[in-house]
């Protein structure tokens, strides 16, 4: 654990985002935490995997590691060195997007080329006869023909407006890409060539992937470790193999059972949790988790749970603290 | 490059219409922009070439030849559309009219174009407080009727040309912070603005670059909009004798000098009148007929 500290690209400690959310014309404003205490460190040539329900905050996190919002609390350390601390060039020379959407994340308005493009204008990398081999350079490696290069988004598929994201998010050569759910948007078949692309691209620029899903299936594909988030917390990290295998925390096992019935992963997937999804504005005492959770007791509606070391990672839950009464009466 | 043998070859082609395309296609294919397009291009080559064009000196009295009705009330072709009470040739005065209209439109549309967009473009991108202080200025502006605070300013400070448009100029700007705004508002969302932030394009980079160009079909249709509000306003304000001043040529200075033969030479009237409402019908088909031809565009 100490030794993946020490090489860490990117470290969260103890961030929190909270917005101020206004209800109705003269409503008072109140306090939605989004992101919650967020401690995650990501090892150089990894890939963490980020799950949760839509609405737990993922996307928030995102932003944050991005520099696009400013955290409430807590710390952004980049090899290091605090995201504040950092100008924004250096920072986004460092760690770039790529979003949901590929339907949204290119300017309509503008040819492949000049997004594409965009990145070495703005940091004033080379001259217009350098842009053009970068550009063609990039492309072929995500797979498409130069010829694009004249095209506008309107004129392409998902797959092919998703590749030219990719390009755009890798041709400044970073060290940490944010996919923030790179393939939900996309269709069924596209999805395992942007998965096998970006899988090929991390080998090939030795990348560090934070990757945000709420599909376990992709995330069991791509990466090395996974956080499952609920309400704005981890509520249980662990490598792949012992998440997979070993899940612990009852939301994890939830979110494996609806991976293994024969749904297609298209949307979000069915928890079979029943009850709908909380207000974040509203959290529920305790362990936010209990009005959900099978193996709830009166404990878990009064006492948050801590955090607690398992041997693959971590877990937020009563039932594997040997301090909480629940646990002892069950020993008893 | 083994990289691209991984992925897929079967990339189908890419043999989409450019935006160009499209939007070349729709606009020759909707009537109501060609037609406003066609009357407002016609009008404005009249303004430009006015002294060209028109068979008269604007400004020439001639007191034996008063009122003279035009050619298809019984008139002579010495004056087509026939005199006005000093005996000034009226098509000639309706041509020199264009360009005061036009001019009027054009300027006070762009002034308060470039107050209104800058105002509603800095509320919608930067939100919070200075959201809330250009959504107070906008309440305290629409708080005001134009007409009245116009009719007021022209009065103290004397009716001219540059009066009003300056005028209206300062006064109309409350639609164009509304709309740019709320167009503001929606495109910042978009993943493309966070994909620039994220690359670390600065703030003017990302707002003119990323989100005018996106925004700029709302922005054309509320010139419109306001081109042909500022045209009737400076009418109105000419016909109150508050605006443009005799004896220069404007249409709404026509209808007025007009009336009060209008029982016995309605024509008087009726021909200023017309071009008036031809010219502002053009105008506002032409904003609608941009507003159906771009928005499609926007949807994907
Ligand atoms: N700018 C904002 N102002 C107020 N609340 C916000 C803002 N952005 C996000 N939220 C709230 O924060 C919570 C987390 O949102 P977030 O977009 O991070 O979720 P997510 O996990 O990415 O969901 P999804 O899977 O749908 O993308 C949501 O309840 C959302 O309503
Ligand atoms: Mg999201």
């Amino acid at each position: 654990m100490s030794q993946q500290k020490q090489n860490a690209v990117l470290e969260l400690r103890n961030v929190t985002k909270t917005y101020r959310v206004k209800q109705g014309l003269f409503g008072k404003a109140r306090p939605l935490t989004a992101v919650n205490d967020v401690s995650l460190s990501l090892p150089r040539g990894e890939v963490l995997g980020l799950v949760g329900e839509s609405g737990c905050g993922k996307s928030t996190l995102a932003k944050i590691l991005l520099g696009l919002e400013m955290p409430s609390s807590g710390q952004v350390l980049v090899d290091g060195q605090e995201i504040g601390a950092q100008d924004r060039l250096s920072l986004a020379r460092r760690i770039q997007p790529i979003f949901q959407d590929p339907y949204s994340s290119l300017n309509p308005r503008k040819s492949i080329f000049d997004i594409v493009s965009l990145p070495l204008r703005v940091h004033g990398v080379g001259q217009q006869a350098d842009w053009d081999r970068e550009v063609r350079k990039i492309l072929d490696i995500v797979g498409l023909p130069a010829r694009v290069m004249n095209t506008y988004p309107s004129q392409m598929s998902g797959g092919q407006r998703q590749r030219v994201a990719i390009a755009r998010a890798l041709i400044m050569k970073p060290e940490i890409v944010i996919c923030d759910e790179p393939t939900s948007a996309l269709d069924v078949s596209v999805q395992s060539q942007i998965l096998n692309l970006l899988g090929d691209l991390r080998r090939e620029f030795g990348l560090t992937y934070l990757f945000i899903s709420h599909d376990l299936a992709v995330v069991e594909h791509l990466a090395t470790r996974v956080a499952v988030m609920y309400l704005g917390r981890i509520v249980e990290e662990a490598d792949v193999a012992g998440l997979f295998d070993a899940a612990r925390h009852p939301y994890t096992q939830a979110l494996l059972k609806s991976v293994l019935t024969p749904e297609p992963g298209l949307g979000v997937p069915d928890t079979q949790l029943g009850m709908a999804y909380p207000n974040p504005i509203d959290p529920p005492s305790g362990c936010h988790f209990h009005p959900r959770c099978p193996m709830m007791t009166e404990h878990c509606r009064k006492v948050a749970p801590r955090s607690l070391p398992t041997p693959q990672g971590r877990v937020e839950c009563h039932l594997f603290d040997p301090e909480s009464p629940m646990t002892k009466a069950e020993v008893a | 490059m083994a990289l691209t043998e991984s992925t897929d070859p079967l990339l189908q082609e890419i043999t989409g219409p450019t935006p160009g395309q499209m939007l070349r296609k729709r606009v020759f294919g909707h009537q109501g922009l060609l037609f406003g397009g066609i009357v407002l291009g016609i009008l404005l080559l009249v303004a430009i070439f006015a002294p060209l064009l028109a068979p008269h000196d604007p400004y020439a009295q001639s007191l034996m030849t008063r009122m003279e009705p035009p050619v298809f009330l019984g008139g002579t072709w010495e004056h087509p559309l026939g005199t006005d009470h000093l005996g000034r040739d009226y098509l000639s005065r309706l041509i020199y009219g264009a360009r005061v209209s036009l001019m009027i439109g054009v300027i006070a549309a762009l002034i308060s174009g470039v107050i209104g967009t800058a105002m509603g473009v800095a509320a919608g991108y930067f939100g919070g407080r200075v959201d809330m202080v250009v959504t107070f200025l906008i309440n305290v502006r629409l708080a005001m009727p134009v007409v009245l605070v116009a009719l007021a300013v022209v009065a103290i400070l004397g009716g001219s040309l540059q009066v009003v448009i300056v005028v209206l100029g300062l006064l109309l700007w409350d639609r164009f912070a509304v709309v740019m705004r709320a167009s503001t508002l929606q495109v910042r969302g978009r993943e493309y603005v966070a994909a620039a932030r994220a690359i670390g394009a600065s703030t003017p980079r990302v707002i003119l670059s990323e989100i005018m160009p996106n925004i700029a079909n709302n922005l054309i249709v509320v010139v419109t909009l306001e081109m042909a509000h500022a045209i009737l306003l400076e009418a109105a304000l000419s016909f109150l004798g508050l605006g443009v001043q005799p004896p220069t040529p404007s249409w709404g200075l026509m209808v007025s000098e007009g009336k009060n033969m209008m029982l016995f030479e309605p024509w008087l009237v009726l021909i200023p009148g017309a071009v008036l409402f031809l010219l502002v019908l053009a105008i506002n088909l032409m904003g609608d007929g941009l507003r159906d031809v771009t928005a499609p565009d926007n949807r994907s």
